[in-house]
């Protein structure tokens, strides 16, 4: 017995199992990475008020309705959605200072000292019959908006891209522009369930 | 010159393949680490709108789901083709997210719960009016964090 050598093993059918194992993973399992636009819902309360009915400067609140025919109208004027990003990096940023425009506070912002920071507020209101798609390019703008605003503060303050910026970098950056968006309930116009 | 005579019959000498199963096992490993599991069966079809200013859902297992969109065609005649909501795997309404949202809480530990994600996967075709529901069940429920699931475009102009 002992002096006996062992038989090989035959390994052949090792690759047979093997690709049988890949396949039950390839099939069973996805390759999915999801991506998305991130918000933050209001805390919920029993009866609201919207931008419009709160105290807060007409100036300061940039409407933007969307109808039941994904037709959109900001401050009282009918645009495409491919204007929008323009309208909101003005409203934010209102350069010049315009009346019509949002104002200013100074603040003070760990990291920037004291800033101006806009009290601008941009009220969402769309109907029951507003598809799906056209609400997403709407904030799909809106969150664009505020991102060219706050690569160009980055780039400013730091000199730096936002995305290559330290933790504290961007939370200072993202003071400087808060996504400040009001969502009202929708209209029914059309009767919509 | 008897050394450059062939020996024996010609023919090609067989191939090893002893290494076969260190390659498949290496794609094998690959694709263990790099997919998850498919959790849950998909009964509506949606398509989901595109977007350019997407970021990754970080945590998956922090992550619950929501879909919204028309059932599939072998739920269609039970179902109908309007926009549905499916919860785990089955067919809801906007007033079993509050159920379905403790649930899910319930499933993580306790230091995660705060960091709770909603993910939202809605067909774009669906209308508002469900999406709000949702949305202000999931503010009852107190699940703010949400994430609007979408297709990651360089333009909007060239996704239509």
């Amino acid at each position: 017995m002992a002096g006996r050598a062992t038989p090989e093993v035959n390994a052949g059918s090792m690759a047979d199992i093997a690709f049988l194992l890949l396949i039950f993973f390839l099939v069973t399992t996805t390759m999915n990475s999801d991506a998305g636009l991130q918000r933050r819902l209001p805390p919920w309360v029993a009866n609201e008020k919207s931008a419009k009915e709160q105290d807060v400067n007409q100036r300061n609140v940039l409407m933007v309705l969307v109808n039941g025919r994904d037709w959109l109208m900001v401050n009282g004027q009918r645009m495409d959605v491919t204007q929008l990003r323009e309208k909101v990096i003005e409203f934010v940023e209102n350069p010049q200072n315009n009346a019509s425009l949002s104002e200013r506070v100074v603040k003070d912002i760990p990291g920037l000292g004291n800033v101006e920071v806009s009290k601008g507020v941009i009220s969402l209101q769309n109907d029951r019959g507003t598809s799906y798609r056209m609400y997403m390019e709407v904030q799909n703008e809106i969150v664009a908006a505020y991102n060219v605003l706050r690569e160009k503060a980055s780039q400013e303050k730091f000199g730096k891209k936002f995305d290559m910026l330290s933790e504290d970098e961007q939370e200072a950056i993202k003071k400087l522009y808060p996504q400040q968006i009001s969502e009202a309930n929708p209209r029914n116009a059309a009767g919509v369930k | 010159m008897a050394k450059f005579s062939r020996k024996g019959k010609g023919g090609m000498p067989a191939l090893s393949t002893a290494s076969l199963p260190d390659i498949v096992f290496m794609l094998l490993f690959f694709f263990m680490v790099s997919t998850t599991m498919r959790e849950q069966q998909l009964k509506v079809k949606m398509k989901l709108p595109a977007a350019t200013e997407v970021a990754k859902l970080e945590k998956k297992s922090l992550t619950s789901f929501i879909f919204i969109g028309t059932p599939v065609r072998e739920f269609q005649t039970l179902y109908g083709t309007d926009a549905r909501i499916q919860l785990n795997d089955s067919f809801r309404t906007p007033e079993d997210i509050r159920d379905f949202i403790s649930a899910e809480r319930e499933k993580l530990e306790e230091a995660d719960r705060g960091f709770m994600t909603v993910a939202l996967k809605i067909d774009e075709e669906a209308r508002m009016g469900m999406v709000t529901d949702v949305k202000q069940e999931l503010r009852k429920a107190s699940a703010l964090k949400i994430s609007y699931i979408a297709r990651k475009v360089e333009s909007l102009a060239l996704a239509q």
